[in-house]
């Protein structure tokens, strides 16, 4: 059981990880400073989530395994973060959007796992939740303000969705380790979430004047850790400095 | 983004009594301009409470002005309350 849960956990931790390196590499290309460093806040918010996953899963897991080595040496099909945080920074409306589209499923998640039976991880969602109460404000906002915007803005934000929309039902689909979870209340049960959230998208995506996608096939693997073509090229950024200098400290 | 104002940013401290002036930033409305002042202020616990304000909207006196308005302040000692004891629960008065 206890390697379910550290495998769980990485679950969990992974969609932040690879987010928050998404978001890393705007720092100072934001489109403007105030952008630049609320973006970065953003990705630092969600590395401090990692943080405490990560810590806790080598605590439990209980052999040499640090933080670092979770983050930084599993294989790439070692992780199980949805397709959706793969996306890559086109431009800033589909920055916006892939944070918009992970940041309401985001808080739905941790307002479930508040009530795990698992003390640590129900303590790390309550701070979380804060922070990513924050975040859906941040990236609702910019996508009414880019839909509702000028006629360029509207077009890319509308590009944006659509393109992105391929990717949000991987969000919901429980894989047997989440069902595993749910059953004994240590996790949750996403497909639980998958109204909740369609009915907040929708209510943020009519106001921005973006029609909703009408997508007949979804992507996914994520979560089996089959990734997309990104992923390759996010881990060899990432894990470089880890993996050319073996156990680098500061 | 060329064409956003410029708005003037105070922030009061967990144990301040006043807003002071932090700072400013662009933003195209007063939302986002809360926004932004929190993202750029106040991500070191800086504060606690923002106000905003569209700079436009400031008025400032003169600093060519000086003379008149501040020196005759500085010799009129009988202005000031000091002349007598406060006692101490008054002392932040």
């Amino acid at each position: 059981m206890s390697n379910h849960l550290v495998q769980y956990i990485c679950g969990i931790a992974d969609n932040s990880l690879i987010l928050g390196q998404r978001l890393g590499e705007l720092c100072g290309h934001g489109p403007s400073l105030e952008t630049d460093i609320a973006l970065t806040n953003i990705s630092l918010d969600l590395f401090g989530q990692v943080r405490s996953y990560f810590q806790y899963a080598a605590e439990l897991q209980g052999d040499q395994s640090s933080e670092d080595t979770f983050a930084f040496l599993r294989k790439e099909q070692e992780y199980r973060n949805v397709l959706l945080v793969e996306q890559p920074n086109t431009d800033f409306a589909y920055i916006i959007g892939r944070q918009f589209l992970f940041d309401v499923y985001h808080q739905l998640f941790l307002e479930q796992l508040q009530s795990s039976s698992d003390q640590t991880l129900a303590a790390i969602a309550k701070k979380s939740l804060k922070e990513v109460t924050y975040h859906v404000r941040f990236s609702s906002d910019w996508v009414i303000r880019l839909g509702d915007g000028t006629e360029e803005s509207h077009n890319r934000m509308s590009a944006a969705i659509e393109d992105l929309w391929i990717f949000t039902e991987e969000l919901f689909s429980c894989t047997e380790l989440e069902k595993e979870m749910s059953n004994s209340a240590l996790g949750v049960d996403v497909s639980l979430l998958r109204e909740a959230y369609l009915n907040r998208v929708h209510a943020v995506l009519n106001e921005a004047t973006i029609a909703i996608p009408d997508v007949k096939y979804f992507q996914k693997g994520g979560k089996q850790g089959i990734h997309s073509e990104h992923m390759g090229y996010i881990l060899t950024e990432m894990q470089y400095m880890q993996r050319t200098f073996p156990n680098i400290t500061w | 983004m060329k064409n956003w104002p410029l708005w003037e940013v105070f922030i009061r401290s967990k144990n301040g009594l006043e807003h002071r002036h932090a700072g400013s930033l662009h933003a195209s409305d007063a939302k986002m301009a809360l926004e932004n002042a929190r993202d750029v202020y106040t991500r070191r616990l800086e504060g606690v409470s923002i106000w905003v304000v569209p700079s436009a909207q400031i008025t400032a006196s003169n600093p060519e002005h000086n003379g008149e308005m501040f020196e005759p302040a500085a010799d009129k000692a009988y202005r000031h309350p000091t002349f007598y004891i406060l006692p101490d629960e008054l002392k932040h008065m």
